[in-house]
């Protein structure tokens, strides 16, 4: 995103020297273009509405009816607690200037948004813009782990949990990728958070889901999804979100933008059909569910590479998820019995990863895609992105583990078996969803 | 007077409810039920995972009628909800002691 950012904005100076119109007036340096705020404006408010209520809705519809409001909750506590502390230090450490440690992470000096003005920019768009869109992707990755532990988690626990982890996993890896430190010096391709968003997320949902155990019954005697009706809604805002996502990576309202937006939804809708298709032939019966998570197999899978590949990539990148996705939930559930229940890691996970690596094969122009970087070639360009997933993966799994131990001891992890007999709804929130 | 109470499958009620009607059937109660039989619950597949749903849902009606006419209200029902599938429900009489219209305080036959 960042490397972008700057191929962009170099373009735009060297054109503001010849010709001095004013729109070119606006976009030179420290100056703030209007058409590429607008859009980041627009798609800020469009992630929002991914967790708020898309991801909400599409865990909840999943769930047994007496944990439909704990979900909803979870999404809706993690947004206002992220949003706090991304103001206080979260927005700092991805995005500062971290000195002599910037490889790492990106300092204390913009905490609380200390020196950001109505005047401050980021590129050619106000700070507290590109603050506000980037808060909303702090936002999502969290609430995306709460698939991994619903209807057995202590409401304490999922607080502590993801403010820590905000802080030690999500802002520190943002800044490798995004905020100039080692990864992005190593021009690793990561457009919109297949690392940064989905590898994180889907490592620590795996790594929880581990930690805390399976739900009582499982994998044998589980409820089914109360209200799949509700899972598609959830799907339908989610898929509609990620044009925000995907498209407002580019950070300029383009063609880069346009391209994003047109690949995220042919990896979507493909996705979506081949699942389809999938479970069509394997289990006899086309379901709502299966077709919907393949349409955000295909999102999450697409994400890294949307500004990167063409849309004859994006169609192979759908059938790829919707396959390799497919299989990976059998793998996770049935075969090694790990209760990530609502499969993030094998959604999000392994389609952030996939999708990752394959970005180095699908930017060459040979394969419909825009290139790649400065002196980089397709086997340079796997390398890095190999190193890129291994090192995420890594140090998620490794920091979300000491933090869950800590959250263990602090406030309690998990919820007693006639808690969780009763539903969380009742137990950790003393509400009904339904009263029939 | 006997108590007729039905255990059939939800799509059948409204073929019965007429069926009953058409032999003078006056009222009846309606509630939905869940349960198993010899059916054992169904399977319900999500993302590839098999879900055990172990009791079905059913149709409960309760009737009470005039010992004359009990036997042809089992004999209805029977030849509407039937499909000739498993699951098709049951049929329980029993007998019924006494019954009385709330609001005219009519009892025995006279209440039905």
């Amino acid at each position: 995103m960042l490397r972008r950012l700057i191929a962009f904005r170099s373009v735009l100076l060297a054109s503001g020297l010849a010709v001095l119109t004013p729109t070119l007036a606006l976009a030179q340096d420290g100056g703030v273009n209007g058409a590429n705020t607008a859009w980041i404006l627009t798609a800020t408010a469009l992630v929002l509405f991914m967790t708020l209520p898309g991801l909400a809705l599409f865990y909840g519809g999943l769930v047994r009816s007496n944990n439909v409001l704990s979900v909803l909750m979870h999404c809706f506590a993690i947004a206002c607690l992220v949003s706090v502390l991304w103001l206080v230090a979260g927005y700092s450490i991805a995005f500062g200037s971290g000195g002599a440690l910037n490889q790492w992470w990106g300092g204390l000096d913009k905490a609380m948004l200390a020196g950001v003005g109505m005047d401050t920019t980021s590129g050619d768009l106000p700070e507290s813009v590109f603050f506000m869109f980037q808060m909303t992707f702090a936002i999502i990755t969290p609430a995306l782990i709460v698939g991994a532990y619903p209807e057995r988690i202590k409401f304490g626990a999922v607080l502590l949990f993801t403010a820590l982890w905000l802080l030690l996993v999500y802002a520190p890896v943002t800044h490798w990728v995004w905020g100039g430190g080692w990864l992005a010096d190593r021009n690793v391709m990561d457009f919109a958070g297949g690392l940064v968003v989905h590898a994180t997320a889907g490592t620590a949902a795996i790594v929880l889901a581990l930690a805390l155990g399976a739900r009582k019954g499982f994998p044998g005697d589980v409820s089914p999804p109360h209200n799949p009706g509700m899972t598609m809604i959830g799907a339908a805002m989610l898929w509609v979100g990620w044009y925000g996502f995907n498209g407002g990576s580019a950070l300029a309202a383009d063609g880069a933008a346009g391209m994003a937006i047109t690949v995220t939804h042919i990896s979507a809708a493909t996705a979506a059909l081949t699942w389809m298709l999938v479970e069509w032939i394997k289990l006899g019966k086309p379901s709502l569910i299966g077709t919907v998570t393949g349409a955000i197999a295909g999102l999450a899978t697409i994400t890294p590479a949307s500004g990167f590949i063409g849309p004859v990539g994006a169609l192979a990148y759908g059938i790829v998820a919707g396959i390799v996705c497919y299989i990976a939930v059998q793998l996770i559930k049935q075969k090694l019995k790990i209760d990530d229940s609502l499969d993030v890691f094998a959604v999000h996970g392994v389609g952030g990863i996939l999708g990752t690596l394959l970005a180095a094969l699908f930017a060459s122009p040979a394969l419909g895609g825009f290139g790649y970087g400065e002196g980089m070639t397709m086997t340079s360009q796997f390398t890095v992105q190999v190193i890129g997933v291994v090192s995420v993966v890594a140090y998620t799994a490794i920091v979300s583990l000491i933090i869950i131990k800590v959250t263990q001891a602090v406030a309690g992890l998990r919820s007693s078996e006639e808690e969780e007999t009763m539903g969380l709804d009742l137990s950790e929130h003393g509400e009904r969803g339904y009263s029939l | 007077m006997k108590l007729i109470m039905a255990i059939i499958k939800p799509f059948k009620l409204d073929d019965v409810r007429e069926a009953l009607g058409a032999i003078g059937v006056e009222g009846m109660t309606v509630s939905e039920v869940k349960g198993y039989g010899r059916q054992k619950g169904q399977t319900e597949i999500y993302r590839g995972a098999e879900y055990q749903v172990k009791f079905v849902p059913k149709v409960r009606l309760d009737i009470a009628v005039d010992d004359d006419i009990a036997d042809r209200v089992v004999e209805t029902i029977r030849d509407t909800a039937n499909t000739d599938k498993i699951g098709d429900g049951k049929i329980f009489v029993l007998d019924l002691a006494s019954a009385m219209r709330i609001r005219t305080g009519e009892s025995g036959n006279e209440a039905l």
